[in-house]
């Protein structure tokens, strides 16, 4: 069935707070617990790399930027698939994994940054330490929606096809070649394109972390931006900016493009659509290539076939005997986990617990402002992205010549990472009063509002023509018009977007409320800025409580007031 | 034909024995029987139909007896023995192809042979043999959805073909193709079957179509729903290739019509209990007002009486689009069935040529003699402000419904609206009185 894409998270519709998140919040306060107290053995002081400013330097930081996001995505990718399939399989490990993931996803993953790379500098040396910090928060930006998107394919293969691959009795490796994986591409596809994108944001976001005497700085495209707009050197800015932009570029059409030409096969729907399949010059070109073919006549295919005769065994185990053994074993094995992770959590907590007593009582109205500071914001970002994208993205919407023009341009301008423009922004900024309060909300807004013009362009084009015609036959005036059928009509879509990009806003506050530039650190009133300032200055209970905080915050709206509107949204507003 | 279970000579042989199965879902009260208690017997060089409306468990059963789902209870017995799992010599042509989308004709017909473990050069070979059986030579490199329906079934049978399966499982395999390609296809595999031409001992075939079953069956197994059961088996004695115009062929259809459709029970029986009493609770039929209407004209205009074959046939109503529609009529007392006629009432010759809002008087009073929907309007009048949450509704109805709750509240609620009786809010989730919002 063609479903309108959305650019939003999946997992909202689940039920609201339950026992699991309980214990899911009380496991992530304990990780962090464990993790700070790793933390306490940092260095304090952290000198970063150098950053050349000299252009010949740009395709190497590139090479090292995008090493680093190939590095994450290999490792999402693996993990989506592994915990994708486990949770599809087993209905034991699903009650677990399913709840898990929904917290995970909507947890801000910048708050970790300060704890990991804290707690990861205690016991590695400081070029791996920081380099591993930078791949597992993109890791961890870039997994779930994958995850998500992989277990839900494999739960809804159709009836049928399941029954066909059981009557065919195809091994569990062939059913997941020939069925599971086939039949998850697509939507894998496209949320790794979107987890890409997302990715360059936590990259710059991790390569220009820098508080106090502590530089966690990696030598990168982000890092040279910040360096760039450091030294007031707009040139290097520009070949900076420009540098992203092309490899961006490069890496949609040489990667994400035909992959997704190559994909179009993956397609469930029996019927041919109206709409061309994805084309791609360079999946053309491999495809006509002749080394390509010869590569895949002499060396895949036979590889395939005996990676399938290999792994082919068959679906029902012929030793009974044996298969109880390795199957009480893993019970065991798995029994011998749970009760170790469960210890593991306990102990967690409770060092989460005392750290928390043993904070001074003053820091806890701190933090309260803070987050109320840092929901100001997020707030003013949403309302300002809303009042432009809306009417612009309508017009795209419904006008076929202006989308023509626009969405080019929309794409390319979207796809730079709004971090990577920061330290830019901050240089234009910091002289204006309140100026790194704009900066904030401008880092914000800029990393946010794409999610919502995508979702109002997608929600336009959604709606039924016959409706439209009715709109023009009834004579409604402008306001009418809007009232009664965009609006509603693009309700859903606007709660999706606002989802995401309410979750971006808030990760956003890290890097944006505290600013080390031109050798000075400016900082304003928020969450974000209180768990910088904790890193810098080492009051690893305020950072425990801070970063805490944030997350009960973020999956507290998430759980009420989105779910709320989200709910509104499927029962009320959805067009069928 | 011996009910002994040893092996006998192979071509007197029974080659599957189904002896009381029974399949339910769910536990604990609200457990729903899927099929119960069948026996079913299939000999060496049979075709087999299985025929009944939808719901009554036919296709659970032809999942049972391949060994995709277990049964509850029950045996099922291939050449007198117990298979566990899958069944190894048997295979299913679906319904909706069950094709893989983004593998080749040649591959989807390899890909059984492949978890077989033949070698591909075989694979390859035997691919192209059975292609080219089908008749679909040529296309060994296309993909299914560059197939039309047809086409991609017969892709369907190459693939199970390829396993050459003993016994050929035919899950409604012509159902979701248009009429002429279904005829052609029908052709081809009785050329086949009846020809010798397929390795197979055996054909079972899941059908809702009369006629199809008629056509191509050497024994038809009648079966009804509310739990799903063996209602009778008709053999068929024809010769093939078999004629649609022949008065034999129509007799047998109007036979087998009549043991499908049955005949209206006592009025008690009909409408069962009430919600949440002991005793069974009939269920509302998925049947809409329009199509009662329809079918009401229709029979008035006959002359009160018609044969259900041809009124099937002239309203271009399959058996599942007519039997609902059919027992509702028998609810609200307007229609009743015997010999495989429908009979007009004088009270339904009233609703087909009442107008509008007579209509919907006559069926608002005679609706509540159905329990689930009387047991609503009680509730509803007993509440103070008339006015009772929906939760509430589906919380009872669930013991005696299951899953099926929502839907039956559903069309009660539809029922209810068209007799202005009770309806529903959509914005406080509440069903109210219609009178008590005057």
């Amino acid at each position: 069935m063609p479903r309108p894409f959305r650019f939003g998270p999946a997992a909202i519709s689940r039920p609201s707070f339950s026992a699991a998140d309980l214990v899911i919040v009380a496991g992530l306060g304990s990780v962090l617990a464990l993790a700070i107290r790793l933390a306490w053995r940092a260095p304090a002081v952290v000198a970063g790399p150098r950053i050349s400013l000299s252009w010949s330097a740009l395709p190497w930081y590139a090479l090292l930027s995008t090493s680093r996001m190939a590095a994450a995505y290999g490792l999402s990718l693996l993990f989506s698939l592994a915990y994708g399939y486990f949770a599809a399989r087993s209905a034991g490990a699903r009650r677990v994994l399913m709840p898990l993931l929904d917290i995970l996803q909507s947890v801000p993953i910048l708050s970790f940054l300060p704890v990991v790379l804290l707690g990861l500098s205690a016991v590695l040396p400081q070029g791996l330490a920081t380099e591993l910090a930078a791949i597992i928060l993109i890791f961890t930006s870039q997994a779930w929606n994958m995850t998500y998107s992989f277990y839900q394919s494999v739960t809804t293969v159709p009836q049928e096809m399941r029954e066909a691959a059981a009557i065919f009795r195809l091994s569990p490796w062939l059913r997941f070649r020939v069925l599971d994986l086939p039949f998850a591409a697509l939507g894998l596809i496209w949320n790794s394109m979107m987890s890409w994108a997302g990715g360059w944001f936590f990259l710059m976001a991790a390569e220009i972390f820098r508080v106090g005497s502590r530089d966690f700085r990696l030598a990168g495209l982000g890092a040279y931006l910040q360096t760039a707009a450091d030294a007031n050197d707009l040139k290097a800015v520009t070949a900076g900016v420009l540098t992203l932009i092309v490899t961006i570029v490069l890496l949609d059409q040489i990667l994400w493009r035909p992959v997704l030409a190559w994909a179009d096969k993956f397609k469930v729907e029996m019927v041919s659509s109206d709409a061309p399949p994805p084309r791609s010059w360079f999946f053309d070109v491999l495809n006509r290539s002749h080394l390509i073919g010869w590569l895949r006549h002499r060396f895949w295919s036979p590889f395939t076939e005996r990676l399938d005769r290999r792994a082919n065994l068959p679906a029902e185990s012929s030793g009974e005997t044996g298969a109880g053994v390795w199957r009480r074993l893993g019970l065991g094995l798995a029994a011998a986990l749970g009760v170790i992770a469960a210890m593991a959590l306990l102990f967690g907590v409770y060092r989460a617990v005392v750290t928390l007593m043993e904070m001074p009582a003053a820091g806890w109205p701190a933090i309260g402002t803070g987050v109320l500071a840092t929901f100001g914001r997020v707030v003013a970002s949403l309302v300002l992205a809303l009042l432009w994208t809306v009417p612009v993205g309508v017009a795209i919407g419904t006008n076929r010549r202006l989308a023509g023009v626009l969405q080019p341009v929309v794409q390319v301008v979207a796809s730079i990472p709004a971090t990577a423009l920061f330290p830019v922004l901050v240089l234009a900024l910091l002289r204006v009063p309140g100026g790194l309060n704009l900066a904030a909300v401008i880092l914000m807004l800029a990393g946010t509002q794409w999610y919502l013009l995508f979702n109002v362009i997608a929600g336009t084009a959604a709606i039924p023509q016959d409706l439209r015609d009715s709109a023009d036959l009834l004579r409604l005036s402008r306001w009418q018009r809007w009232r009664t059928l965009t609006l509603p009509a693009l309700f859903p879509f606007l709660v999706t977007g606002a989802i995401t990009a309410g979750g971006g806003a808030w990760n956003a506050s890290i890097v944006a409320e505290y600013v080390t530039f031109g050798g000075e650190t400016h900082s304003t009133v928020g969450i974000g800025s209180l768990i910088a300032r904790a890193t810098a200055a080492s009051d690893y209970r305020l950072l425990l409580a801070a970063t805490l905080a944030m997350i009960l915050a973020v999956v507290g709206l998430n759980r009420t007031w989105w779910r709320w509107l989200y709910h509104q949204a499927e029962v009320r507003f959805k067009l069928e | 034909m011996t009910t002994m279970t040893t092996m006998a000579t192979p071509e007197t042989a029974e080659l599957l024995t189904v002896r009381g199965v029974t399949k339910s879902y769910g536990a604990e009260g609200k457990s729903f029987t899927a099929v119960q208690n069948v026996d079913l017997r299939i000999a060496e060089g049979e075709f087999v139909c299985l025929l009944g409306p939808s719901g009554c468990g036919k296709s659970t059963l032809l999942r049972i007896i391949a060994g995709l789902m277990p049964a509850t209870s029950g045996q099922v017995l291939y050449c007198g023995r117990h298979i566990a799992g899958v069944n190894p010599y048997a295979t299913i042509v679906f319904q909706t192809f069950a094709l893989f989308p983004w593998l080749t004709v040649e591959q989807n017909v390899t890909v059984a042979l492949k978890a077989r473990g033949v070698d591909l050069p075989t694979r390859h070979a035997t691919a192209l043999r059975l292609i080219d059986t089908v008749g679909l030579d040529g296309f060994e490199k296309a993909y299914p959805r560059e197939l039309s329906g047809g086409m991609r079934q017969k892709v369907g049978f190459a693939r199970a073909m390829a396993v050459e399966p003993e016994l050929l499982c035919l899950d409604e395999p012509f159902s979701a193709l248009d009429v002429l390609s279904a005829e052609a296809l029908r052709g081809e595999l009785m050329e086949l079957w009846l020809g010798k031409k397929l390795p197979t001992r055996a054909i079972l075939m899941v059908t809702h179509n009369i006629e199809e079953a008629v056509l191509m069956a050497d024994r038809i197994v009648v079966m009804g729903k509310n739990p799903g059961h063996v209602v009778t088996e008709i053999p068929v004695g024809l010769r093939h290739p078999r004629a649609r115009k022949d008065t034999a062929f129509q007799a047998l259809v109007d036979r087998v019509y009549a043991a499908v459709a049955g005949h209206t029970p006592s009025e008690a029986e009909a409408l069962g209990t009430a919600p949440g009493q002991p005793g069974h609770t009939r269920r509302l039929p998925p049947a809409r007002i329009n199509a009662l209407s329809g079918l009401m004209e229709r029979l008035n205009e006959e002359g009160g009486r018609s044969d259900l074959y041809r009124l099937g046939a002239d309203l271009q109503l399959e058996l599942d689009d007519l039997l609902p529609v059919l027992e509702a009529a028998q609810i609200l007392g307007f229609a009743h069935v015997t010999e495989g006629d429908a009979v007009l009432t004088p009270l339904g010759k009233a609703f087909a040529e009442a107008s509008i809002l007579t209509r919907k008087q006559l069926v608002a009073g005679r609706i509540l003699r159905q329990p689930t929907i009387l047991w609503i309007f009680e509730t509803l009048r007993q509440d103070d402000n008339q006015r009772v949450a929906k939760s509430f509704f589906l919380d009872k109805l669930r013991a005696d419904f299951g899953d099926e709750a929502p839907r039956q509240l559903d069309l009660a609620i539809k029922w209810a609206r068209y007799a202005e009786l009770f309806a529903f809010d959509d914005d406080t989730d509440e069903l109210y009185l219609e009178a008590a919002q005057e």
